[in-house]
């Protein structure tokens, strides 16, 4: 396959609904996603984050509403051949049996993309992006948890998608890795356009290279706006979300009208 | 009606799974090492237990032929009594159930884990089908090794049979004899029949075992649940086809 220059592409999530056996975990939910943007969602533990990347990615189907990448719905089988996508799992979903230089060469190998020196080139270079040079022959289960993230976003750079989708990507890293990351994910979109959506926790990430920042709680999308005009919200809920006070005197977890 | 539902939704999706499989055969040159590496895995690591048992059951049946033809004086027909119970049902049998147990129970352990650690998933957003990755090789891999293991375990089971036919004491059958009664009564259709069940059987417990561990949702627990199962619809599977298959094959 000839090395194109990839133009830029979008996602359109529309009225999309999820609930498993009658829990209703997201309601109608809409998302517009611009070609080359930086949109990263926030939203306390449970909130169906992650089950909103899934169906992003085409893993499972909406109960309601669709899903367009590109203008082309991910239900359709045709469209995971036709947009280069990656999704980095929360829990990274390495493949277990391989050695974490195959689990990266695994896309290209069987896309059949580069020859064996070019091949090593990119894992290699994908490697020491994220300071891994040292794990390449090592197994998954020989990492640590943050070594392991660290390969799953390594994995997604090797296969150089138009979008990626990232699930908690700086959620078990060290700070200054968690700076790298937020870095990586900024010049992939300066140099090749790739449109980013990230779920994190991570307040410094939303707040230097998003684009714009929704928040997810309860299944539902509270605002979605640029980062700096959800730092200065004035809706209780997300402000204590986003600059949560420690009150020892008087504990969260004791009030009443406790409620995340 | 909702088990009902249950076993139709599972021969559906094994039928789909069959279907998609052959679907990417032309995908088969470029996937040689994983080819390779599964017959290595369904052949030469079943070969030994096969090995153990077809010579045990090929003695076991000379023995017990010796004795119940010694009233009859009809000694001279064990090597075709053990040739041709081995080649038409025994060998074909025992060998689809050692590799139901061996190697129907590691494959769905395999893709269940996959499954629920979520490296399918995974392999799917990376555009690579698991059909074609994970079941393809794995089907094409039991059809190249069932005959051979088939065969082997005739060949051992015929030798076990002489063995004890020539050294107990109240058969003491020539070696000669035993395998000119092999020669005389086993032919080729026969040891042909037995390599088709061999086959059919095969083919089965790896698409089942396959379709079985893919879909497996839940944790540890359902993986257990996930062999157990595939290994009970195997066995039960192997015995009902048998019937049929040896029944339309003795028709044609
Ligand atoms: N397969 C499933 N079956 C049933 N319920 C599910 C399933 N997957 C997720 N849920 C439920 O959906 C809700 C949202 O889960 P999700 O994993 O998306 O949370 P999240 O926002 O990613 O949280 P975290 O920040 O902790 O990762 C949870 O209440 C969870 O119990
Ligand atoms: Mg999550």
């Amino acid at each position: 396959m000839e090395i194109i220059e990839r133009a830029s592409i979008g996602l359109k999530v529309e009225n999309f609904s999820k609930s498993y056996d009658s829990v209703k975990v997201l309601n109608d939910i809409s998302i517009e996603v611009e070609p080359g943007e930086i949109f990263v969602i926030m939203g306390p533990s449970g909130s169906g984050k992650s089950v909103l990347l899934k169906h992003v990615a085409g893993l499972e189907i909406p109960n309601n509403g669709r899903i367009l990448i590109d203008g082309k719905d991910i239900s359709d089988p045709k469209t995971r051949t036709q947009v280069h996508m990656a999704l980095i799992f929360q829990a990274g979903a390495l493949f277990n049996s391989m050695s974490v230089f195959d689990n990266l060469a695994l896309y290209p190998r069987e896309h059949r993309l580069y020859n064996k020196k070019t091949l090593r080139g990119k894992v290699m270079k994908a490697l020491e992006t994220l300071s891994l040079e040292d794990a390449a022959e090592k197994f998954p289960s020989q990492l640590s948890g943050g070594m392991r993230k660290r390969v799953a976003i390594a994995r997604a750079l090797v296969m150089e998608p138009e979008l990626i989708l990232y699930d908690e990507p700086t959620s078990e890293l060290d700070p200054t890795m968690g700076a790298t990351i937020s870095e990586i994910i900024a010049d992939l979109r300066a140099e090749f356009g790739v449109t980013s959506l990230v779920v994190s926790h991570d307040r410094d990430l939303a707040l230097t290279i998003a684009d714009r920042v929704a928040i997810l709680m309860d299944g539902d999308l509270l605002e979605v706006d640029t980062p700096e005009n959800i730092n200065k919200t004035e809706n209780p809920r997300v402000k204590d979300f986003l600059n949560p006070v420690i009150d020892i005197k008087n504990p969260r977890f004791k009030k009443k009208e406790y409620s995340r | 009606m909702k088990q009902i539902n249950n076993i139709l939704e599972h021969f559906g999706s094994t039928i789909i799974l069959c279907i998609r499989s052959f679907y990417y055969l032309p995908t088969l040159p470029r996937q040689w090492h994983r080819l390779i590496e599964h017959c290595y895995l369904i052949g030469y690591t079943t070969f030994p237990i096969v090995a153990i048992l077809s010579f045990f059951i090929g003695s076991v049946l000379a023995l017990q032929a010796g004795y119940s033809l010694e009233a009859v004086a009809a000694q001279d027909f064990i090597g075709a009594l053990v040739g041709l119970s081995l080649a038409r049902e025994l060998a074909p049998v025992m060998t689809s159930i050692l590799v139901a147990g061996r190697v129907g129970s590691a494959i769905s352990a395999e893709l269940a884990t996959m499954k629920v650690y979520q490296e399918v998933d995974a392999l799917v957003t990376m555009n690579i089908p698991p059909e074609r990755m994970l079941v393809m090789p794995r089907l094409v891999a039991v059809l190249i090794m069932m005959p051979v293991l088939t065969i082997c375990a005739n060949l051992i089971g015929w030798v076990g049979g002489a063995v004890i036919a020539q050294n107990v004491d109240f058969i003491q059958l020539d070696t000669r004899i035993y395998f000119d009664g092999i020669r005389n009564f086993v032919t080729f259709r026969d040891i042909v029949d037995g390599l088709i069940k061999a086959e059919i059987f095969g083919f089965c417990i790896i698409l089942i075992s396959c379709n079985v561990g893919l879909r497996t949702v839940g944790g540890p627990r359902e993986i257990g649940g996930s062999v157990t199962r595939a290994v009970v619809i195997s066995l039960i599977l192997i015995l009902i086809l048998d019937y049929f298959v040896t029944n339309a094959l003795m028709k044609i």
